[in-house]
């Protein structure tokens, strides 16, 4: 009897197991299992790991967060709109607004040194995707995640948005650069 | 049994058609196809764009067609066959009638009034949202009720497919036993689909309401969750379809009977218990969800679900070789493998199916699937890279060989020009190989997925992808272009073969096209006490490629910023 009529032993599942599966089944089981412990481990002693930290906003609320923070921390302003660019101190709140086109504002912040990042959007869902380390995250209107972030090198990094968003949604790009 | 006039026994394989479920056969996989080829000419337009030296359609026309495609194939083409393949499951399999023809028409008739709806609705233009449509951006009313027509039709079918089974088992069609093991795995699917169509309904039908006004918010992450329900699951139907058809080849070419009924139903039995939650890791990245929901998720649900994949991959080559050594293949490891039947394009689909959702779908999925790996990939090209692997390369290319077989047994024809249909496989499961394989690499350096322009000409801030990434897009835009060649000769073949074919009659052909049930045990065959060392051997190279790409990625991942 193949695989497209009935069972051949009425009562199949009395049938012995062939070896070679119940030895398959065993690795497979095993190696979920490994799988599955690598999760945790990576919470206790690895080094990126998303934060559970997450409140709900308000695009208004969330707003004037960002808005504070670069009229705190503002030291530059770049290209013809302006944008500024805010240099934070080691250990700070960092609010980063993603709305139809674009990352907002431009972000300096020191290599080694670690922020606490805030992501929210004000419209539509976006993806937060930094460029060249190639670290992605979804950005949600009324939710603000916030992560504590390390740059481990200098450079010049683009946030480039991932999750489609409109027509716009190729030149949506923002800066994070790291001293 | 009902009217026996209503009934037709193929000559060839001794199989009883109820004419009903035969016609509806014949409609759902024919408009499968037809949205197949849909899906597969804006395929062409899209790998056109995203290779960047050529970069054809405006951003407009190819965000819209990009939603198109993602609909057209992903669920028209996919669901329409997976019908007539339940109705073949059980209607054709257990010898019965099936259950409420005329339900079943009017099924059959929502998901063509609804699925075209919401594909007109797309190319209405006002509606390019994407597959997934994330609240709060919002298409036209009649793209969400078109969707919602196409499940309450997909629905019906379901319960078509169900009351099937009670009538056969009422009347005896099949004897005393149970069910054949391809009708499990149908009947697999078929659970799995009313939980996907469920939670399809509570999403878009809420999301219909706030488009029209009646409802004024939802929270888009609480859409994400349960769109997911629906998005995640219904791959889940796919999987389980397609290894039903893996067995179902594997009886029809070999005459293959699995190796323990036991293991090949338990591990279907996993599908069932275990994938709604894994929906998990596709909102591994989301704020506002714990570690603990996301890791519980996608290990207890996902990895168990997992280990019912490798058990069937283990269990369908094991039985095809089983099958091989006791019709005498039974030298060395791999005689059996030699001596298949490569040049039958059902058993070469089959196969390439297998390796393709095993080794390319399947690995990559468990690693994206991984809560913290899931950073450096979350929308990148990387996942539309695992998915065309899975539902492409895996169960479309399944569905192909299986047509292959289906066109002289429900239509009675002959495929024409045999000589081609030898390598349509081919071309399609090598092209989507490297189509896959490169989509992944351009991923894995960054290349966001669903993006019209990725040398951002019109953004304020530049960014240069390595050249590399442009090579990679490059390689995949001529795969694909491959693979679409191997597409269209497939839609070219069976729509031919339908229409033009040479007729069989009703008279058994000399060339049998179904093989003799080979007999039962494993006793005499094998190497050394293991029955199918062969297919042990195949096992175990997987699971080394397995381990050795997981952690890989571990590495890759310890070397990006500090997060937590
Ligand atoms: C040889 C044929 C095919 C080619 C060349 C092809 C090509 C593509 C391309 C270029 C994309 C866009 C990727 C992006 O920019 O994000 C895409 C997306 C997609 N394709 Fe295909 N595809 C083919 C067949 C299929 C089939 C048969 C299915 C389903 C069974 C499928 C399902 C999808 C889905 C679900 C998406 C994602 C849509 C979205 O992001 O919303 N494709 N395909
Ligand atoms: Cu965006
Ligand atoms: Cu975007």
């Amino acid at each position: 009897m193949s695989s497209l009529q009935p069972p051949a032993e009425r009562i199949w599942w009395k049938e012995p197991i062939e070896g070679v599966e119940l030895f398959w089944v065993a690795i497979a089981l095993v190696w979920a299992i490994v799988m599955f412990i690598m999760m945790p481990y990576w919470h206790v002693y690895g080094k990126q790991n998303l934060s559970n930290e997450a409140y709900r906003t308000t695009p208004e609320q969330y707003g004037k967060k960002v808005q504070a923070m670069v009229e705190q921390y503002t030291v530059r302003k770049e290209t013809a709109q302006e944008i500024p660019v805010v240099h934070p101190p080691a250990g700070a709140d960092v609010y980063l607004l993603a709305r139809l086109w674009q990352w907002y504002p431009i972000l300096e912040l020191e290599q080694g040194k670690t922020y606490r990042l805030h992501l929210s959007s004000m419209d539509w869902q976006h993806g937060f995707s930094l460029q060249p380390e190639n670290i992605n995250m979804q950005v949600i209107p009324g939710y603000e995640m916030v992560l504590k972030i390390t740059p481990n090198k200098p450079g010049d990094n683009t946030i480039v948005c991932n999750e489609y968003c409109g027509i716009g949604h190729h030149t949506m790009t923002g800066k994070i650069y790291i001293k | 049994m009902a009217n026996t006039a209503e009934f037709r026994t193929c000559p060839d394989t001794g199989l009883l058609f109820h004419k009903p479920a035969e016609t509806l056969m014949k409609l759902n996989a024919v408009v499968g196809i037809v949205y197949l080829l849909f899906g597969g000419v804006i395929g062409l337009l899209m790998v056109l764009t995203r290779w960047p030296a050529v970069h054809l359609l405006q951003a407009d026309t190819f965000y819209m067609l990009l939603t198109a495609h993602g609909l057209g194939v992903l669920i028209f083409w996919i669901i329409f066959f997976e019908i007539a393949v339940l109705y073949f499951a059980s209607s054709t399999l257990l010898r019965s009638r099936l259950a409420a023809p005329r339900w079943a028409w009017l099924g059959f008739a929502l998901m063509v009034i609804g699925s075209v709806t919401t594909e007109v609705a797309i190319l209405q233009g006002r509606s390019s949202v994407m597959m997934t449509s994330y609240v709060p951006m919002s298409a036209e009313p009649h793209f969400y009720l078109g969707l919602i027509l196409f499940a309450v039709g997909a629905l019906i079918g379901c319960f078509v497919f169900l009351g099937t089974l009670v009538i056969a088992r009422a009347e005896r069609t099949y004897g005393e036993g149970s069910i054949p093991l391809v009708t499990f795995g149908a009947l697999t699917a078929c659970i799995i689909a009313i939980f996907t169509i469920a939670s399809g309904a509570i999403i878009l039908i809420p999301t219909f309401l706030w488009k029209i006004g009646y409802i004024n918010y939802i929270d888009p992450l609480m859409y994400r969750i349960i769109w997911w329900g629906m998005g995640h699951s219904s791959q889940q139907i796919n999987v389980s379809a397609h290894i039903a058809v893996w067995y179902a080849i594997a009886g029809v070419v070999f005459g293959a009977k699995p190796l323990s009924e036991k293991v090949s139903r338990a591990a279907f039995l996993l599908y069932i218990l275990f994938l709604q939650l894994a929906s998990a890791h596709h909102l591994l990245a989301d704020p506002g969800i714990s570690s603990e929901w996301k890791i519980f998720n996608t290990s207890y649900a996902m990895y168990l679900a997992v280990l019912a994949s490798m058990i069937h991959g283990l269990t369908v080559p094991g039985a095809v070789e089983a099958a091989q050594r006791k019709r005498g293949f039974n030298k060395g490891l791999f005689e059996w493998l030699r001596k298949a039947p490569w040049g039958n394009p059902t058993f070469a689909g089959m196969f390439l199916s297998l390796i393709i959702f095993g080794f390319l779908g399947g690995i990559t999925g468990v690693m994206m699937g991984t809560e913290q790996l899931n950073l450096i990939i979350h929308n990148t090209l990387y996942v539309p890279g695992h998915f065309h692997a899975t539902v492409v390369g895996g169960t479309t290319l399944a569905f192909m060989a299986l047509t292959y077989w289906l066109v002289p047994v429900l239509f009675r024809r002959d495929v024409i020009l045999p000589g081609l249909a030898k390598w349509q496989p081919y071309l399609f499961g090598f092209g989507m190989i490297g189509f896959t394989l490169f989509m992944m690499g351009a991923g894995t350096l960054g290349v966001p997925r669903r993006h019209w322009d990725i040398s951002f000409a019109n953004a304020l801030f530049q960014y240069q992808y390595p050249e590399v990434a442009y090579l990679m897009l490059g390689l995949m835009s001529i795969s694909g272009i491959l693979a679409i060649a191997g597409g269209g000769l497939f839609v070219l073949q069976i729509v031919a073969s339908v229409l033009f074919g040479r007729r069989r009659g009703e008279v058994k052909s000399p060339v049998p096209i179904i093989a003799e049930p080979v007999a039962a045990g494993t006793h005499g065959i094998g190497i050394g006490g293991i029955s199918v060392p062969g297919t042990l051997v195949l096992a175990l190279v997987f699971l080394v490629t397995f381990i050795l790409y997981y952690f890989v990625n571990w590495k890759y991942l310890s070397q990006v910023w500090g997060l937590g």
